[in-house]
């Protein structure tokens, strides 16, 4: 195990090399653009390539091929670029293709701005291209969870045969913090035996496919990625709580948010108000059954997102009624800072259960 | 191949295109070429979208279905992480010439190793006759019901003069199949694409001037007249590059 300084975009690259990731297909969009240089130095040294392709449009279609290879493969974007992969994306999905998407999310809507943002969760989350479908959707804080989830993303994929997207933003892409790397790589290649790898390497013919002409054919794919979906949902929530024990006013909050609302219930608390804080790491699936646990105890909500409220509707689902979710948010770019969400806190806490 | 006989990588099953459709004879030419070559075991290809998307079904080795338009872009992927396998798209003139356009000029400026059967028969067929890029000016489809106007649609795109001068590009023809002697054509165009890309010399594409008679408005026997007389004359056949250079 060596520790080393990172920065969070290097972390992502290097992660995708020790999950034996060989092939990234790309398109320049800032704030990625440090992830791809790093890759485009680094997988030719694995044997790897690194390709930069005409289109985000291209790029997830590539991934798309690659993948029917049975080759562990990834592709970088932020806002506009996810938002191009989108049919790509559905694709994938109903193709059931294994495939790692990370959005280093920015500013929107339309071109926005390079700033750090968490407002492409509903994009990630609830479907973003057409049709019956989700992907894995993971939510790292720091720049050694980028490396691990990163090897832990292509994993996943393998095992659901399913898309999976790295939700981050900017500012995790571009700060720097140390990293343990462990000295032995273990890459879990799984066998793919229904990859279209050619008649002559496997048996039988192979074929990779979402058209259904049929209905009831259609409905059987349906119904095969529901059960999927169902599996995942009951497998892979992931969560962090902190102080949750005594909370009365309990934040919910992913990614960079939730670096910010740690440290703010550490002041409510010294400040004597029970605070508390729930970490989503899997944004889909939303880790349900743990909010709604503590929902059983706490008295208010209050999701804080770097987007106008599109987590929060989660926290909602999760609390059924049980206790009030408010949310507290800064748009377009902005971060807000640990003195503003506690003044949020203070607020709520005196307004409403402290009294 | 004996007379009657079936190519082994084409299955025995129903095709559902139109009577008059060429598709048939399209299939029949690249499945022959890949028996012939005897790298069914190794071919991969990519079906679009549109009516030849039920390649997938016919085509007795492994296949794909990819995105509208995006079939280079798939075989692109699939061919850099098999280098010694044989890839190629089989796509009409919508997917490729329209919403394709990006990813087929790219996959050529790469000079991937990849084959393109490119299906021209000037119009969207799947999905009821209207105007695709390769539509001539003046003919009438579903959504130029007076005709192509070149003010308002501009001029049919030629993919074979476009893709020359591009160095990543190996070979290029446009061939047509409305009668026999152009057949015997195409099929050796189309197995010099093949065998350009197992030699490794860069990206190859097909133009196959074909008929679609159900959406012409013809019957087959007019439709093929109507090829001759029509397109034959705006799209000119023969090899527009070889490894040899742009001809």
């Amino acid at each position: 195990m060596s520790k080393i300084l990172m920065k969070g975009n290097e972390a992502i690259g290097e992660g995708a090399v020790r999950a034996g990731c060989r092939y990234f297909f790309g398109y320049p969009i800032t704030p990625q653009s440090e992830l791809t240089h790093f890759l485009a130095k680094r997988l030719p040294e694995v044997g790897g390539l690194y390709m930069q392709a005409e289109s985000e449009v291209a790029s997830i279609n590539m991934v798309y091929g690659a993948s029917c290879a049975g080759a562990r493969v990834m592709t970088s974007s932020s806002g506009p670029g996810i938002s191009l992969m989108q049919e790509g994306l559905s694709y994938l999905a109903g193709a059931e293709l294994p495939s790692v998407v990370v959005n280093l999310m920015r500013g929107g809507p339309g071109l926005g701005n390079i700033a750090p943002s968490q407002a492409d969760y509903f994009q990630a989350t609830k479907g973003g291209g057409h049709g019956d479908y989700h992907l894995i959707v993971l939510a790292p804080n720091s720049v050694q969870e980028l490396l691990d989830m990163t090897q832990t993303a292509f994993d996943l994929a393998d095992k659901y045969r399913n898309p999976v997207m790295i939700m981050a933003d900017g500012v995790m892409g571009q700060m720097m913090e140390p990293v343990e790397l462990a000295d032995q790589l273990e890459i879990k290649q799984v066998a793919k035996p229904w990859a279209t790898t050619g008649t002559d390497y496997h048996e039988g013919r192979n074929l990779i496919n979402s058209c259904y002409v049929i209905p009831e054919q259609m409905e059987d794919l349906n119904n095969r990625l529901e059960k999927k979906y169902a599996d995942i949902t009951r497998n892979e929530q992931q969560c962090e709580g902190y102080l949750l024990e005594d909370a009365e006013i309990v934040l919910v909050a992913f990614g960079m948010a939730s670096r910010i609302c740690r440290a703010v219930v550490e002041k409510a608390r010294a400040g004597g108000i029970p605070a508390g804080l729930i970490r989503p790491i899997t944004l889909w699936p939303f880790p349900m059954e743990f909010v709604s646990k503590v929902a059983d105890k706490a008295k208010i909500f209050l999701a804080v997102e770097l987007n106008m409220g599109q987590m929060m509707e989660d926290v909602k689902l999760a609390a059924s009624g049980r206790a009030p979710v408010y949310h507290y948010g800064r748009l377009g770019g902005m971060i807000p800072d640990v003195r503003e969400v506690l003044r949020e806190v203070e607020k709520l806490y005196r307004g409403g259960v402290g009294q | 191949m004996k007379k009657g006989s079936r190519p082994a990588s084409l299955k025995d099953v129903p095709f559902h295109y139109c009577p008059g459709c060429t598709h048939g004879i399209a299939h029949r030419l690249v499945t022959e070429v890949i028996d012939e070559l005897d790298i069914r075991g190794k071919t991969i290809g990519i079906a679009p979208v549109g009516c030849s998307v039920f390649t997938m079904d016919y085509f007795d080795f492994d296949m794909i279905q990819g995105s509208h338009g995006r079939g280079p872009a798939v075989a692109t992927g699939l061919k850099r992480a098999l280098p010694d396998r044989v890839v190629f798209t089989y796509q009409g003139d919508g997917d490729l010439a329209a919403i394709g356009t990006g990813e087929f000029v790219h996959a050529a400026v790469r000079g991937e190793k990849i084959t393109c059967i490119f299906i021209n028969n000037a119009v969207y067929g799947m999905t009821g006759g209207q105007m695709a890029p390769t539509t001539l000016v003046g003919q009438m489809t579903k959504t130029t019901p007076f005709g192509r106007d070149k003010d308002i649609n501009g001029f049919p795109i030629k993919v074979c003069e476009m893709l020359a001068p591009l160095e990543g590009s190996a070979y290029l023809a446009r061939v047509a199949v409305h009668n026999p002697k152009s057949i015997i054509k195409a099929k050796k165009a189309i197995r010099r694409a093949f065998e350009v890309q197992m030699q490794g010399l860069g990206f190859s594409l097909i133009e196959i001037l074909s008929t679609c008679p159900t959406n012409w408005g013809l019957s087959p026997v007019k439709a093929v007249q109507w090829l001759e007389e029509n397109m034959v004359p705006y799209f000119p056949l023969g090899e527009y590059k070889t490894p040899a250079g742009v001809i």
